[in-house]
C-alpha cells in the first residue's frame, strides 16, 4: 500500500474517531440534571445526594420550556433554568435531611409535579427539628367540610372593627392561639355577648384577623400566592386561574394522572372568595391544606417547600380575600 | 455569453484534478457529518441550541439552496461526505486507483429504479414530517444516520454511487435545479469521445475512477446527474473534460421527456408553498396538525399535501397545456413544459429560505461554542442571545427572488411551448398565480 493511500485512511479514520469520540466523551463526563415538564418525565435525575458540609455542584439545563429551580425550607433565590442552556448552582447543605427542590415556573399543567429530592447524609445531629402541624396537635379533620352557617352581607372592614375593639374587653379572642385554632364564625359566634349588629361583629372578627399579621407577613403571602397559588385559584382567588378548568375536567385532564387517561374526577381550586367556606375554616384548618395537600384534589403539598412562617403568612394573606383590611365600610 | 473554460488555467486545472483537496474537505465534512450525529443523539433536544439541528437545517440548508444550488450546482454532491465510507468499502482504498477485480457485489441498479422517482418518494416521506425533523435533533441525527448507513450499505450491493444516484432525498432536487446554475462539466469535443475505445471516464483507469455517477460525459447534456466529482478530469486521456463557466438557465433549453424529473419540479414548487404556509403563516392548527406525527389532524395535513403536489398543481397545469398546435402527446407536452417550473422552484426555496435563515442565523454563533448544549463557549460566543439579522432587506429580497423566478421561467416556458406547440400564456398565468400565493404567504 502506497504512503499517500494510508495517510488517507488514518486521515479519514482519525475525523470519524474524533468527531464522534470527542463528543461522547465530554457527554460522558458531564453530568446534567434536565428539566422537562411532568409529562415528560420532570427532573432527571430527580434524587441528587450529598453529605452535609459539602459543597453540592448541578449543572441544569431545560429541554423544553424556561423551568425554575430553587430548594425548599431554604433561603435561597430561585434561579431560572432556560432550554438549551446550562445553569450552574452549588449548594452546601449544613444539616442532614431529605430536600425537596422544584420548579417555580409554571411550566405546564402538571407543574406542581416537578419536584426532586436531595438526599442530605451525615451524622445525626439528634434533635428532631421536625414540627408538629398544628392542626394535627388539635385533632382537626382538614377533609371535612368547615362551613360558616351565616356569613356577613357586605366585605367586613377591619378599620371599622379597630375603631370598636378599642371601646370593648376582648382579651378572651384576641389572643393568637385563638386566631390561630378558630374560625371567623367561631370568633363572630363568641361576640355574641356583645352588643354590636352582626356586621360590627363581623367588622371586629375582620380586625382581629389583622390584628394577627402585618403588612410585611401580608407582602409575602402575597407575593407566595401570586407565585404558587394564582394559576389555579385564581389571582383574585375566585378558583377560576388558569389550570382551573384542566383540574375541573377530570378523568381526561385529570392532574391526578401522568398520562390523563385514568384518573379521577378533580375538584375545582378552592374559591377563596366564598365566604361560607372561608369563614368557616380557621387558620389552622388552611394552614394544613397548605402544608399537606388535598386529598383527592390537584392542591399539592407545600409544608416540604414552604416554611412554617410562610405557610402562616399565606394563610394570613388568604383570608384577605374575606376581609377589607384598608377601607372603612358602609 | 459564451462559456468560458475555467479548467484551461493550469493552476485550477491541477488543483482540481488532485485528490487532496477534494479528500481534506471530505475529511472535514464527513467528520461535521459524524459529529452532526452524535449531537443529535446525545445533544440538548432543544433544536436551537444542538449543532444537529443549526447546523443542519439553517447554516448548511442556506448555504445549499441559497449558494451552493443557483451557483454551482451539484457543487455540494462534489464534496458531500455520504458516499465515502461506502466508496472505501466499495474501491478498497481511498486514494489509491481502482483494483482490477470489483469489490463486493457490484450489481447493476434495477432498471425499474434507474430514475428519481424513489428520490421524490425520499424526499416527500422526509418533507411530511419535516416540522418535526426541522426541530427534533434526535430524529435528524437518526435521520443522518440512516442516511450514511443506507449510502454505505448500498455500496456493497450495488455499483458506484446508487443511493446519490437514486435515492438521497437532497440529490434529486439538487439535480433538477442544477439546471440552472451557471457551472458545468462537459466534454470539449464529441469526436474524441466517439474514438475513444476504452472510456476510461466511465469505466475507470489507473488515472481514477469510472463515472461514480454512472454516466457517460461523453453523452451528457445536462447538469442533473453529474456529481462533480471530478473523476472523469482525471481519467480522460485526451484531457477532452472541461468545467466551464456558462450562462444561467442554459440546460434549461433542452427538453425533457421525464415524467419523473417533471413532478420533482412539482413537489418542490409545492413543498416550497406548503412550508411557507406551515412554518410561516399564522394558521396555528396547520402547524399544530403539522407537527403532531400520527393524529387524524397530520393524516389530514398529509392526505393535503400530497393532493395538492401530485393532483391540484399538476392538474391545473395540465389545463393548461389542453390546446396543442402540433402532434405531441400530452405526456411530452406535460414534461416538457413543466421545466419552466424549475426557475420559479428554485426562487421559491431562495425566498422561503431567507425568512428562516436570517431569522435564524444568530442561533450558530451561539451554537458554535456549544455544540451540544453541554454549558461549553469555546468562542466565547455561546451568550449571544437570538437575534434576526438583515430583517430591513428580507421582504425586498424575497420579492426580487420571485420576480426573477418568475421571469426565468416564463422565459423558459417560451421556449418549451413553442418546441410543444402549446400557448405560453397559460403557463405564465399558472405561475404568476403560483408567485402571487407565495408572495402572499411570505410578506
Amino acid at each position: 500500500m502506497k504512503r499517500p493511500e494510508v495517510f488517507s485512511r488514518i486521515l479519514v479514520l482519525a475525523g470519524l474517531v474524533l468527531a464522534a469520540g470527542v463528543p461522547l466523551a465530554f457527554w460522558a463526563q458531564t453530568p446534567m440534571i434536565h428539566a422537562r415538564m411532568s409529562e415528560q418525565g420532570g427532573w432527571t435525575p430527580n434524587v441528587l445526594r450529598v453529605e452535609a458540609g459539602q459543597p453540592l455542584h448541578m449543572s441544569m439545563t431545560s429541554d423544553d420550556v424556561v423551568h425554575g429551580f430553587a430548594v425548599g425550607l431554604m433561603e435561597i433565590e430561585p434561579v431560572d433554568i432556560e432550554p438549551g442552556k446550562v445553569t450552574n448552582i452549588t449548594l452546601t447543605f449544613a444539616r442532614p435531611g431529605i430536600y425537596t427542590f422544584y420548579c417555580t415556573r409554571w411550566c405546564g399543567r402538571n407543574h406542581w409535579r416537578m419536584r426532586g429530592t436531595i438526599e442530605v447524609s451525615g451524622p445525626d445531629s439528634g434533635t428532631d427539628s421536625s414540627v408538629i402541624p398544628l392542626y394535627v396537635t388539635l385533632g382537626i379533620d382538614i377533609d371535612e367540610p368547615h362551613v360558616a352557617p351565616v356569613v356577613p352581607g357586605r366585605l367586613p372592614s377591619a378599620v371599622n372593627g379597630r375603631e370598636l375593639v378599642l371601646e370593648m374587653d376582648l382579651t378572651q379572642i384576641n389572643d393568637p392561639e385563638f386566631y390561630r385554632q378558630n374560625s371567623p364564625y367561631q370568633a363572630f359566634e363568641a361576640l355574641n355577648s356583645v352588643s354590636l349588629s352582626d356586621p360590627e361583629k363581623w367588622d371586629v372578627v375582620s380586625a382581629l384577623w389583622l390584628s394577627n399579621t402585618s403588612p410585611n407577613a401580608l407582602d409575602r403571602g402575597k407575593s407566595l400566592y401570586a407565585r404558587n397559588c394564582a394559576a389555579c385559584h385564581g389571582e383574585n382567588g375566585t378558583g377560576d386561574g388558569v389550570f382551573a378548568d384542566d383540574l375541573a375536567t377530570g378523568a381526561n385532564l385529570a392532574m391526578q394522572t401522568m398520562d390523563g387517561t385514568a384518573g379521577m374526577p378533580l375538584q375545582r381550586p378552592a374559591n377563596f372568595t366564598d365566604p361560607n367556606q372561608m369563614l368557616g375554616a380557621s387558620p389552622a384548618v388552611l394552614q394544613g391544606k397548605l402544608l399537606r395537600g388535598g386529598m383527592g384534589t390537584g392542591m399539592p403539598m407545600w409544608g416540604s417547600i414552604f416554611t412554617e412562617q410562610q405557610l402562616w403568612d399565606l394563610t394570613a394573606y388568604l383570608y384577605s380575600f374575606q376581609f377589607d383590611y384598608d377601607n372603612k365600610g358602609d | 455569453m459564451t462559456k468560458i473554460e475555467l479548467t484551461r488555467h493550469p493552476l485550477l486545472k491541477s488543483f482540481l484534478k488532485s485528490r487532496y483537496p477534494q479528500l481534506a474537505v471530505f475529511v472535514l465534512v464527513l467528520a461535521g457529518f459524524v459529529f452532526a450525529i452524535v449531537a443529535g443523539l446525545i445533544g440538548t433536544p432543544v433544536g436551537s441550541r444542538n449543532f444537529s439541528i443549526v447546523f443542519v437545517w439553517i447554516a448548511w440548508w442556506a448555504i445549499l439552496i441559497l449558494v451552493a444550488v443557483p451557483f454551482f450546482g451539484r457543487g455540494w454532491c462534489a464534496v458531500c461526505p455520504i458516499p465515502l465510507p461506502g466508496e472505501w468499502l466499495q474501491r478498497g482504498a481511498v486514494l489509491d486507483p481502482p483494483g482490477k477485480k470489483p469489490g463486493w457485489l457490484n450489481r447493476r441498479w434495477p432498471r425499474i429504479f434507474r430514475n428519481i422517482w424513489l428520490q421524490n418518494i425520499a424526499f416527500l416521506f422526509l418533507a411530511l414530517f419535516s416540522s418535526v425533523l426541522l426541530t427534533t435533533p434526535s430524529l435528524t441525527g437518526i435521520v443522518l444516520a440512516i442516511m450514511l448507513l443506507a449510502a454505505t450499505a448500498l455500496s456493497t450491493v450495488f455499483e458506484r454511487r446508487a443511493f446519490c444516484r437514486y435515492l438521497c432525498p437532497v440529490g434529486g432536487f439538487i439535480g433538477i435545479y442544477a439546471k440552472i446554475a451557471p457551472l458545468e462539466l462537459r466534454i470539449k469535443d464529441k469526436d474524441i469521445c466517439a474514438r475513444c475505445k476504452d472510456k476510461p471516464c466511465y469505466h475507470g483507469s489507473p488515472a481514477g475512477y469510472g463515472c461514480p455517477w454512472d454516466v457517460f460525459p461523453g453523452g451528457m447534456t445536462t447538469n442533473t446527474y453529474c456529481g462533480l466529482c471530478l473523476e472523469c478530469l482525471r481519467t480522460c486521456p485526451y484531457d477532452n473534460i472541461a468545467v466551464n463557466l456558462r450562462p444561467f438557465c442554459r440546460d434549461l433549453v433542452k427538453p425533457s421527456n421525464r415524467l419523473d424529473e417533471a413532478f420533482k419540479a412539482f413537489i418542490m414548487l409545492g413543498s416550497a408553498l406548503v412550508y411557507a404556509g406551515v412554518l410561516l403563516g399564522p394558521w396555528g392548527m396547520l402547524k399544530d396538525a403539522a407537527y403532531h406525527v400520527g393524529t387524524l389532524a397530520w393524516f389530514t395535513y398529509a392526505a393535503g399535501f400530497l393532493a395538492f403536489i401530485f393532483i391540484i398543481l399538476p392538474g391545473l397545469f395540465f389545463l393548461c397545456l389542453m390546446r396543442a398546435q402540433n402532434s405531441l402527446s400530452m405526456k411530452q407536452r406535460f414534461t416538457s413544459l413543466s421545466r419552466a417550473l424549475i426557475p420559479l422552484g428554485l426562487m421559491f426555496w431562495v425566498a422561503f429560505s431567507l425568512s428562516f435563515v436570517l431569522t435564524n442565523a444568530s442561533y450558530t454563533l451561539a451554537t458554535l461554542s456549544d455544540p451540544l448544549g453541554l454549558g461549553w463557549n469555546l468562542f466565547g460566543t455561546a451568550g449571544i442571545p437570538w437575534q434576526p439579522v438583515g430583517t430591513s432587506i428580507l421582504a425586498p429580497a424575497q420579492t426580487l427572488a420571485l420576480v426573477v423566478g418568475l421571469i426565468g421561467s416564463a422565459r423558459t416556458a417560451q421556449k418549451a411551448a413553442y418546441e410543444a406547440g402549446v400557448s405560453t400564456f397559460p403557463v405564465i398565468i399558472y405561475c404568476l398565480g403560483l408567485t402571487v400565493i407565495m408572495l402572499w404567504l411570505l410578506i
